[in-house]
């Protein structure tokens, strides 16, 4: 049995974040992952991030996960390092299993910040299987990290802020895109990123959704139709598209498994993408020690996942004995980070969610 | 379908592993994925699903979904989206479940 101050489980944005913050609290932290590198999914993101210069705005993804990366080296007296290691099981008396490169180890820490993030949603139409048809995340890896094309010309499914940097990242490696469609009559995206690529020539239909995919082994055609006001299909509304890839982006859903497993309560609020951990104003879930923070517990943008992690990590790291010297300053920022982030009228579905979700300290 | 020349990127391709898929000898990069690699070289159909064995690509390439699932070196069930290339490797289309042949100790 090893024995650690906090574990944080994932080390994509919200968990790098948390294992920075916790460690200058003072905390010893044992940061766990299941790939083979840290950095989550920040390491196929090309573009350059949104929000204010204290999340990184105007930097690319990929770089940002190399400012992390460094800011964390910083506490390597403090901070231990698991990667290829998927968590098991969170157990009654805390103690958690791992798989560590085929080996079964078991941690006892003093707390657990869990920060497994989101994982593509599917969407339901015949052929949906076909080979070709694939996550816009999982053509970003393809492309972006790996230097493969997915395919010859692609469809993209969802014109929300991931399905229009996609569209433009898939350009930028010499792919085809024959248009964005979504089922919604609004492009759901920044219209900046939307004009980008309809200047590049590629028409956005809204109000359209997939009809069927065609293919044999794989995806070869694909039919679209036009939605009414009551989302119906319209009759003879159908478009024929000769394409070799759809890219889904219709959503993230929270990796929750854990949290579920471990028997934190659990709520379904759509606006966080689906199934969430009830938590506290200090990101403790219903379950006393494990905390939660970026996607899994409400997919949002990587630039709130970091500033939730950082808080998460303050509140983790104080509630075992760390307090960091400037907590009540910290914690305050970062707050008001959090607010600016999900201010207007662009951050309503996430404030009407956070606020099914966040109950008061028993 | 290598990404040759990008706008923003480079790609620092590693050494050169041959490996087999399905009786056929291929060529790919070392640290980059299994799926990746087929990917590359055109084959995008990687399994199958279990009962109506109908094809299946990668879907979420981050190791979740298990639509890419392969029997590599005879191990059923590996995640090729996430499992990293070796030299020599024996790649295979998964047809069932799969099977784990456990040593009891």
């Amino acid at each position: 049995m090893k024995y650690v101050d906090l574990a944080v489980i994932g080390g994509g944005p919200a968990g790098l974040c948390s294992a920075i913050s916790a460690a200058s609290s003072g905390s010893k932290v044992l940061l766990i992952d299941r790939n083979k590198e840290l950095g989550g999914q920040l390491v196929k993101q090309t573009h350059m991030f949104f929000g204010s210069e204290k999340q990184y705005a105007s930097t690319r993804g990929i770089n940002i996960a190399k400012i992390l990366l460094h800011d964390l080296k910083a506490f390597d007296d403090k901070v231990e390092i698991l990667t290829s290691a998927t968590v098991l099981g969170i157990y009654e008396d805390g103690v958690i299993s791992i798989d560590y490169d085929n080996e079964y180890i078991k941690v006892k820490p003093k707390a657990v910040l869990i920060a497994t993030g989101a994982s593509e949603k599917v969407l339901a139409f015949p052929n949906n299987d076909l080979s070709g048809i694939y996550g816009a995340g999982a053509v970003q890896t393809l492309m972006n990290v790996y230097g493969i094309k997915p395919g010859k010309k692609v469809l993209m499914v969802g014109a929300g802020n991931i399905g229009l940097i996609v569209s433009y990242q898939l350009m930028q490696a010499g792919v085809d895109v024959a248009a964005v469609v979504d089922a919604a009559p609004r492009i759901g995206g920044y219209l900046v990123h939307a004009s980008k690529i309809r200047r590049m020539g590629v028409p956005i239909l809204t109000g359209y959704t997939v009809k069927e995919a065609i293919g044999d082994n794989f995806l070869q055609k694909v039919v679209l139709c036009k939605l009414d006001s009551e989302w119906k299909p319209i009759e003879g509304s159908k478009i024929e598209l000769d394409v070799d890839v759809i890219c889904i982006s219709v959503g993230l859903t929270p990796l929750t498994e854990l949290i579920i497993q471990a028997g934190c309560e659990m709520k379904y609020v759509p606006e966080l993408g689906g199934v969430v951990p009830v938590r506290d104003p200090y990101y403790q879930t219903t379950n006393k020690g494990i905390y939660v923070a970026g996607d899994v517990s409400g997919v949002e943008e990587a630039s709130s996942a970091m500033v939730e992690g950082y808080l998460a990590g303050l509140y983790a790291a104080k509630s075992i004995g760390y307090e960091h010297e400037d907590f009540n300053e910290l914690s305050q920022d970062y707050h008001v980070q959090l607010d600016a982030l999900r201010s207007g009228t662009a951050g309503e579905k996430i404030r009407s969610g956070i606020r099914k979700i966040v109950r008061e300290v028993i | 379908m290598r990404i040759i020349d990008h706008p923003i990127l480079e790609f620092n391709r590693g050494e050169k592993v041959k490996f087999v898929f399905n009786g056929k000898e291929l060529e790919g990069y070392k640290g980059e994925t299994i799926a990746a690699a087929l990917h590359a070289t055109g084959i995008k159909v990687l399994g199958e699903s279990v009962f109506k064995h109908r094809h299946r690509g990668f879907y979420c390439a981050i190791g979740n979904c298990s639509s890419c699932n392969m029997v590599v070196n005879g191990e059923p069930n590996v995640r090729t989206c996430i499992t990293e290339l070796q030299d020599g490797m024996i790649v295979e289309t998964q047809h069932g479940k799969g099977v784990v042949n456990y040593e009891i100790r």
